[in-house]
């Protein structure tokens, strides 16, 4: 009778080939990634004030006990899955999708939402069809949506007034929160205000959100570092960004002054977070080349018409979770062809 | 004289290469060991057997295996010497099982037959093709392939490997860069007997000087109705590849259910060329071959090892340091390690490792896959490794035939790079067998019931033949009765009518009606 496998070894790897191996690792990777996010988190504290650092603290002193409870719970190793940085990635993603002045309890759910609810009940790293922060950010926006909309007004970068916001109980928060660039194009287009003079209100600065277009500019520069290093594929990033700016230059080429241009779509809100962010997770992608094409185009494509016509300021995240159910299907169908059986060139 | 074009195939990888650790020393000579074991199985599609018996004086270069079949090929005595024994000795290979091996205990003379070159003017085709085949030559880059197969198929392209791709491994290029006349003759003999129009050597290009040699051979030597070209191509692995190497020179795809032939082409290692080299021109069977030994040793390099030695004595010869933990045969990344050192070296063998924990830490704890997809990037064959793994760790077969699991030639790319460090290969090697085990089962099912049914529709077709006869001889029988009933009958009654009368007459006349109590023939007198 033939040997039934181990549960995690088929034979004892050192006995056969390959003997050697890249010097690569989970970890390795998802700290490049955490040290990507620095600059657009740079950039936030700059413009935007210090307080999402108490939130990156707690969020991921949540996550990684989470994670631990979690995976004793299900008698899983623990120490290799809790070190592997992923549990981190996930809480400061929710973090950076979350407004910064939210209070430390919804941070805490949201968190707990991802780790526990998105991550863990489909069991665990890699086996999740749902891209974790996005869930929680779903989630969150549903269940409070005022709390949602509460985001930090440019100009207030007071760190105590932050920590007050967050930690405390009392939410004074006129004169601190302000309209988000999506937001504000979103009711000013609802009021039948034409594009050209929404734009000139304060919350704009010059391509997307004043203030927030430096945030974004923060993860191009992350997103091109994953790049260089070959962390993520250019997929995924490109065809978001063909995605989101084809369908809004159809638009506004159409009526300028109801639709914004796509420099607008691709500077505001989480776009760049999400272009090599968040659609670059291997876990809840598309795997194969096309697939992976397929897979960000969808998003982009529902992120403007959840942005344009939806009840929610931004659409990414519904994009992602919409795109996520449909990728065993794409993966399916867009396996490559093997060796042999390619259409490439031949002499 | 332009580039010449060259191909890409998918995927591949770039280890850290190991080859100046024993390129840089010529080839040396091994001591004569105590002992030789020659296994008679020595290609991937034959077998020898066995003309010599124990207590044969033997020379070297004498036939003691003859080729079995039109697949087979001979084997030879490496050196002069006496057969001791033929019995069981351990295979080059992960089971460590038994084979038959030739044992013999060499004189120390090392004193060759008579070498009979062939006049390779006047030696038609098909001796030169079973010369090649009494040699004993086989694919000597790790297949085993029988040569003489390989060489009696008209191509229009003849390639010669020298590529050597995996790391650490070196005997190729010591082998060009000594050898390159022997070599480029015997690319010259192969493309004579495959009718090649063209021949392109490819060379991985972190091997200039095995470059060098080989373009200056082939430069010096005059035209004679046929190009060859020397091609350096990218060093990236698995290029030595066979259907890699094609697709990179010739662009060529060939699928695993293909055969190279059937485009035209036709692929040799460099070592196969030396080796029939030697064999055509200058009459020398295969008795030895280069071995690259390597890795935790003291004295790494090449070596002109006779078939048959054990690896132990190739380990003993070059010292193993302290901290080897286990010894490889082949490469790092499809070779496997040695479950015993009495092994030998065979015509396929081209590299000894000593592995130390060291040079090649041992794999870290396996982590559950993140779907990153490295291992499909790296894939040459263009599978989805992680597909793979999903279905065969599921034991969900049907699955990973549907993500073509044949495909995979285990070349180990995509274990090389999983970050999870998963032992994808050993999924894939597990689950292969299972589904060979499994087409197994279900060819003897299927024959099973094929007999069965056969058997059945015999029976039944027996029994209706049967039937049928007999209701055609009764058949046949009432209609000859009725036919002869008229007849027969008459005669029959005649006769019984005639016998009753003939009787009634004589008791008659014998004796009168009253006394007939015992009526018969010869009725007894009455005694009145």
């Amino acid at each position: 009778m033939a040997a039934q496998p181990r549960r995690n070894r088929v034979s004892d790897p050192d006995m056969s080939s390959p003997h050697i191996r890249k010097p690569v690792s989970v970890q390795r990777e998802m700290f490049t990634v955490l040290l990507a996010l620095v600059p657009g988190i740079t950039a936030y504290v700059w413009q935007i004030g210090a307080g999402i650092l108490v939130n990156l603290v707690l969020a991921s002193l949540t996550a990684l006990a989470a994670e631990a409870l979690v995976l004793k719970l299900r008698a899983r190793p623990v120490a290799i899955t809790v070190t592997d940085g992923s549990a981190l990635v996930t809480a400061w993603l929710v973090v950076l999708a979350l407004p910064s002045i939210v209070p430390w309890w919804l941070t805490v759910l949201a968190v707990l939402v991802a780790i526990v609810g998105a991550k863990h009940l489909y069991g665990g790293i890699g086996q999740n069809p749902f891209n974790p922060a996005m869930a929680a950010y779903c989630a969150m926006i549903v269940a409070y949506p005022a709390l949602m909309s509460q985001w930090p007004a440019i100009g207030n970068t007071d760190f105590t007034t932050q920590w007050h916001l967050i930690l405390g109980g009392e939410r004074a928060i006129d004169g601190l929160t302000g309209a988000t660039a999506l937001d504000a194009m979103r009711t000013g287009l609802r009021g039948h205000t034409d594009v050209t003079s929404i734009l000139s209100s304060s919350a704009f600065g010059f391509v997307g959100g004043r203030g927030w277009e430096w945030i974004a500019l923060g993860h191009l520069l992350g997103g091109l570092f994953l790049l260089a290093t070959r962390t993520i594929s250019w997929r995924q990033p490109l065809s978001f960004i063909i995605g989101l700016g084809l369908t809004a230059s159809v638009f506004w080429l159409i009526a300028p002054e109801r639709f914004p241009s796509p420099l607008f779509h691709l500077a505001s809100g989480g776009a760049m977070l999400a272009a090599f962010f968040i659609l670059t997770d291997p876990v809840t992608s598309s795997t194969t080349p096309r697939g992976k094409l397929i897979f960000a185009v969808g998003v982009g494509i529902i992120a403007w018409f959840v942005r344009t016509f939806g009840a929610y300021p931004e659409g990414i995240a519904f994009g992602v979770l919409l795109m996520n159910l449909c990728v065993p299907l794409i993966d399916r169908s867009t396996q490559p062809a093997t060796f042999g059986q390619r259409k490439e060139k031949r002499p | 004289m332009s580039l010449p074009h060259l191909f890409r195939f998918p995927g591949g990888i770039q280890p850290d290469a190991h080859k100046k650790e024993s390129s840089e020393q010529p080839i040396r000579p091994v001591p004569l060991p105590a002992r030789l074991a020659v296994p008679l199985v020595q290609s991937s599609q034959g077998s020898a057997r066995t003309i010599v018996t124990v207590g044969d004086k033997v020379l070297k270069g004498q036939c003691i295996g003859e080729a079995e079949g039109n697949a087979g090929t001979a084997i030879h005595a490496p050196t002069s010497g006496r057969v001791t024994e033929i019995g069981r000795y351990p295979m080059a290979h992960p089971s460590g099982l038994d084979t038959l091996a030739i044992v013999i205990e060499p004189d120390g003379e090392e004193r060759w037959i008579a070498r009979e070159p062939l006049d390779m003017a006047s030696a038609s085709h098909e001796e030169l093709i079973l010369r090649v085949q009494a040699s004993g030559i086989v694919g000597m880059g790790g297949a085993a392939f029988p040569s003489h197969i390989k060489a009696n198929s008209k191509i229009d392209t003849l390639i010669i490997n020298g590529a050597e791709c995996e790391p650490w491994i070196s005997c190729d290029d010591r082998l060009m860069r000594e050898r390159s006349a022997d070599i480029v003759t015997g690319a010259r003999i192969l493309r004579r007997l495959t009718g090649a129009r063209r021949v392109l050597i490819g060379i991985e290009d972190n091997k200039p000087e095995a470059i060098t040699a080989m373009k200056l051979v082939v430069q010096a030597a005059a035209d004679d109705g046929g190009e060859i070209s020397v091609i350096t191509v990218p060093t990236r692995y698995p290029t030595g590849g066979q259907k890699q190497l094609i697709r990179v020179l010739t662009g060529f795809e060939i699928a695993s259910n293909q055969r190279s032939s059937s485009f035209g082409v036709q692929c040799f290692n460099v070592g196969t060329a030396h080796a029939v080299c030697r064999a055509l021109v200058h009459g020398e069977a295969m008795v030895s071959r280069v071995v690259t030994v390597t890795g935790n040793v003291e004295h790494p390099g090449n070596y002109e090892v006779l078939l048959g030695t054990a690896v132990a004595d190739l380990i003993e010869l070059c010292v193993a340091k302290p901290g080897t933990e286990r010894t490889l045969m082949g490469g790092p990344l499809m070779g496997f390690t040695l479950p015993r050192l009495d092994a030998p070296i065979t015509k396929s063998s081209n590299c000894i490792i000593a592995a130390s924990n060291t040079l090649f830490p041992p794999a870290p704890p396996e982590q559950p896959c993140i779907r990153c997809g490295s291992c499909a990037q790296s894939c040459p064959t263009g599978l989805l490794p992680f597909e793979l793994y999903w279905s065969s760790r599921a034991k969900n077969y049907d699955g990973a035939v549907h993500y073509n699991i044949s495909e995979c030639i285990e070349c180990g790319c995509c274990a090389y790079v999983c970050p999870a460090h998963i032992p994808l290969v050993d999924y894939f090697r597990f689950a292969k067998s299972e589904i060979r085990a499994r087409n197994q089962e279900k060819r003897a099912a299927d024959q099973a019931r094929a007999r069965f049914e056969a058997r059945s529709a015999r029976l039944e077709r027996d029994k209706a033949e049967k039937a049928a006869r007999l209701t055609a001889k009764a058949a046949e029988t009432r209609a000859a009765l009725a036919a002869n009933k008229d007849a027969a009958t008459d005669a029959n009654d005649a006769a019984l009518i005639a016998a009753a009368v003939a009787r009634t007459q004589a008791q008659s006349q014998a004796q009168p009606p009253a006394s007939g109590q015992n009526g018969g023939a010869t009725p007894p007198e009455p005694s009145i």
